[in-house]
């Protein structure tokens, strides 16, 4: 949340309770998923969702390495979510910071909660998650599309994880905030949810809201998670469309 | 019967996180799952009882009319559902997804194409794509090699045919070089496609693999583990490796067999 | 899925492939790989372009923000050029610093950009001594098949050409086009065996004896080079190769934005 002079912070609703982009409170922006766009790597998806920009890549199960972080009786989860230089206004330094290291953990441990790692011990599953243009909620387009990624690599999870952002801007509640309604909204929580049981594996909050807020706000974050979900198997299946079972009968 | 299969205890709320943190932590994960390797009977026998193509995607639940979940597959409060994306397929008394990628999934019996990674004192450690190295020990070689002299007979970088001879519960993999066709491949290039798709590569009877042989001259083996081998003319080989790429991306589509032989008789670009 | 260590058979197919004159792809040995350039790709850069050569895909942006002249330079902006290559991109990535090959690519490419003086950093002084613009070239690497230098470079001169100043951001004036005065071309070459050949993909790449990358500018100059690989070229090699190197420049450069005008 950027706290700036009262002078400085946009209207982000207008009399007509429209979003600063002319969206309504529960209103997406526009999502769009390809499943399988890399060469190299094993599964892969590329989200534009909005401003945003997300390649993701999926590596495994395969060896560790270094051996010494392998474990005995599951695979290892390792999440990567790094930004661009070039993807923030401001160039962002190369590398992995505090921020970024924070939301791979976070990320790997969400997808742990779905992929049944006992069923890989001593190995690792690289899921790597790159913001090439980032306009607020790219962590939750990162979850999209590593979600992608890891059905088209086939490796089994007990359901696709899709992800939105809950915030509250001008004093309401709206999902899928944009950068200007993350920076002077007075609320934002992303969370990542599986849908077939009904739990979030993600969840994080920063700002204020009243408890009746927070229950509201979960509500319309599992509605907008079941979109994002619509448009995640529609991808999958576009990607598949021209397939058949593989099997000689 | 069922309920001895529940692998997993779904959680129970309000009891004490550290009496069962492991089943705690992965709170959408509390169920068998049958997906990963190496599950020996992951095949049915048994006629196919579903003639309808039904795409599966993670998460969705299967119609499994009774049969004990297979690959791809979970069960979860005696429903089964998907792991993977794939197609259905009810062959008692198995079900299963019959997946369109991930990784190779080892199966005793199987013939694949391993890459030889390290040597060791009295073994090498292959690449079969699976999961994970398996070691291919002195003893299943038909040669007699005395102690740290493995690095004479087959060094990092060498491809050999092996076969899988066993998987241990906790997924180590064995394999052996002693057997008929098996050995050191020499001359020639390898082509991956998904293991998944080595059925298609294969065809009917073996009808799609003899009509690529049959139009490009080469010899052809092929790995389980969705490694090809191709040798022969430059030209033949390249036209091989490019059928082998249609039908690794096109997989099954109608007409695939017509496509492919078009294609090789250069009536049909790739 | 091609992420498959090199096989020693590999090896000795593509050998035998270029001893007749052929590459394992079907390609001749001096034919380059299909190249699509997107420009304009990310609009939180100033400048940026994807640039897919063959499946080999990477995504440059060009970032100009106010900073101060080196004390050395006081009349001078400056130039930083850094390539990524991130895990997303080949199973081969090892975590921990970038590696050697990593700083190879990223010097390569900025050697080349200030050779050929492709921008004018005297034209990046707002205040000598005091303030100018920086110019950040930031490579990001998605899928590695094969001959990431050329695609990078011809990223990055792609983004380049598309980058405007942002004055107006940062309260300066008003924008305008960062002016490009020369666009600098790599071209690698590697060697398998007596045969040389243009654009290599990641297996012939395993496979090489000896690479050499010459970058070229529009005037028919040589501005940069580089010797990599274990191997060995001649002299005459490499004049052969220079000649090469010229002819793919000049249709390369057709096909950025603007074509082969600066």
């Amino acid at each position: 949340m950027g706290s700036v002079g009262a002078k400085d912070v946009p209207q982000l609703l207008d009399a007509n309770g429209k979003r600063i982009d002319g969206r309504g409170l529960e209103e997406l922006r526009p999502l769009k998923i390809e499943a399988g766009v890399l060469t190299r790597a094993n599964g892969s998806a590329y989200v534009e969702w909005g401003e945003n920009k997300v390649m993701a890549a999926v590596y495994g199960p395969r060896e560790v390495h270094p051996r010494h972080m392998q474990e005995n009786t599951k695979a290892v989860v390792q999440c990567r979510y790094n930004m661009a230089s070039f993807s923030v206004d401001e160039r962002k330094k190369p590398g992995l910071d505090r921020r970024s290291q924070e939301i791979s953990k976070v990320i790997s441990e969400a997808f742990e909660s779905v992929l049944f790692v006992e069923e890989y011990p001593r190995t690792s599953i690289g899921i790597y998650i790159e913001i090439l243009q980032a306009n607020a909620g790219t962590r939750c387009a990162g979850i999209v599309a590593a979600s992608v990624a890891l059905a088209d690599a086939g490796i089994p999870m007990s359901d696709l994880v899709p992800a939105i952002a809950v915030g509250k801007v001008g004093g309401k509640l709206a999902v899928d905030l944009r950068k200007e309604e993350d920076n002077y909204g007075e609320a934002d929580m992303p969370m990542a949810l599986v849908p077939k049981s009904g739990r979030l594996v993600l969840l994080q909050m920063e700002g204020h809201m009243t408890a009746p807020e927070m229950a509201q706000a979960l509500e319309m974050g599992v509605r907008g998670c079941q979109q994002v979900y619509e448009v995640q198997k529609d991808a999958l299946k576009r990607r598949y469309a021209i397939q058949r079972p593989t099997e000689a009968v | 019967m069922e309920e001895q299969r529940e692998g997993r205890r779904p959680r129970r709320e309000g009891r004490r996180p550290d009496h069962h943190r492991h089943h705690d932590r992965r709170p959408d994960h509390r169920s068998e799952h049958r997906g990963g390797p190496p599950s020996p009977a992951s095949h049915g026998t048994g006629p196919e009882l579903t003639n309808e193509r039904i795409l599966v995607l993670p998460g969705d639940e299967i119609d499994a009319r009774g049969l004990n979940p297979g690959y791809g597959t979970y069960r979860e409060g005696g429903k089964v559902f998907a792991s993977v994306m794939g197609i259905v397929s009810l062959r008692p008394p198995i079900a299963r997804v019959i997946p369109f990628s991930g990784p190779y999934v080892p199966t005793v019996g199987d013939m694949v194409i391993a890459i030889v990674m390290d040597v060791g004192p009295t073994y090498w450690l292959v690449d079969l794509r699976a999961s994970h190295y398996a070691p291919l020990h002195h003893s299943g070689t038909p040669w007699k090699i005395e102690y740290g002299e493995c690095g004479e007979y087959l060094r990092p970088g060498d491809s050999i045919v092996v076969q899988i001879e066993g998987i241990d519960p906790t997924s180590r993999i064995m394999v052996t070089m002693n057997g008929d066709g098996l050995g050191k491949l020499s001359g020639g290039i390898l082509q991956m496609v998904s293991p998944t798709k080595v059925p298609r590569i294969i065809g009917k009877a073996g009808s799609m693999i003899k009509m690529i042989q049959q139009y490009t001259g080469v010899k052809v083996v092929v790995g389980q583990n969705g490694r090809i081998w191709l040798d022969g003319s430059p030209e033949g080989i390249l036209k091989a490796r490019k059928a082998l790429q249609i039908i690794d991306v096109e997989g099954q589509r109608h007409g695939l067999t017509d496509h492919i032989k078009l294609f090789l008789e250069g009536k049909e670009d790739g | 899925m091609t992420n498959e260590v090199t096989t020693e058979i590999l090896a000795t197919h593509v050998m035998e492939l270029a001893k007749s004159g052929k590459r394992l792809d079907g390609r001749a040995l001096d034919e380059y790989r299909p190249v699509k350039i997107t420009p304009g790709y990310v609009t939180s850069a100033d400048g940026s372009a994807l640039v897919e050569l063959g499946d080999t895909k990477v995504l440059c942006g060009v970032k100009l923000e106010p900073g101060t002249p080196y004390a050395d330079t006081p009349n001078a902006g400056t130039l930083t050029t850094n390539a990524e290559v991130v895990p997303l991109s080949s199973p081969d990535y090892e975590p921990g610093p970038p590696s050697p090959a990593a700083v190879e690519l990223s010097r390569v490419v900025d050697r080349a950009i200030r050779a050929a003086e492709t921008i004018d950093l005297k034209e990046l002084v707002v205040t000598p001594g005091e303030k100018c613009w920086t110019c950040f070239v930031d490579i990001h690497i998605l899928d590695d098949c094969g001959n990431l230098i050329d695609a990078a470079l011809l990223a990055a001169a792609a983004a380049l050409k598309n980058a405007v100043l942002p004055a107006k951001r940062f309260e300066v004036g008003e924008d305008s086009p960062l002016k490009v005065h020369h666009i600098p071309i790599e071209t690698t070459f590697v060697r398998l065996g007596d045969a040389i050949v243009v654009d290599p993909t990641s297996e012939e790449e395993g496979t090489t004896q000896g690479r050499l990358t010459i970058a070229t500018d529009e005037t028919g100059n040589v501005v940069a080079m580089q010797k990599g690989k274990v191997g060995a070229f001649s002299p005459q090699d490499v004049v052969s190769l220079v000649d090469r190197a010229l002819a793919h420049g000049n249709r390369l450069r057709t096909l950025l934005p603007g074509g082969n005008h600066p």
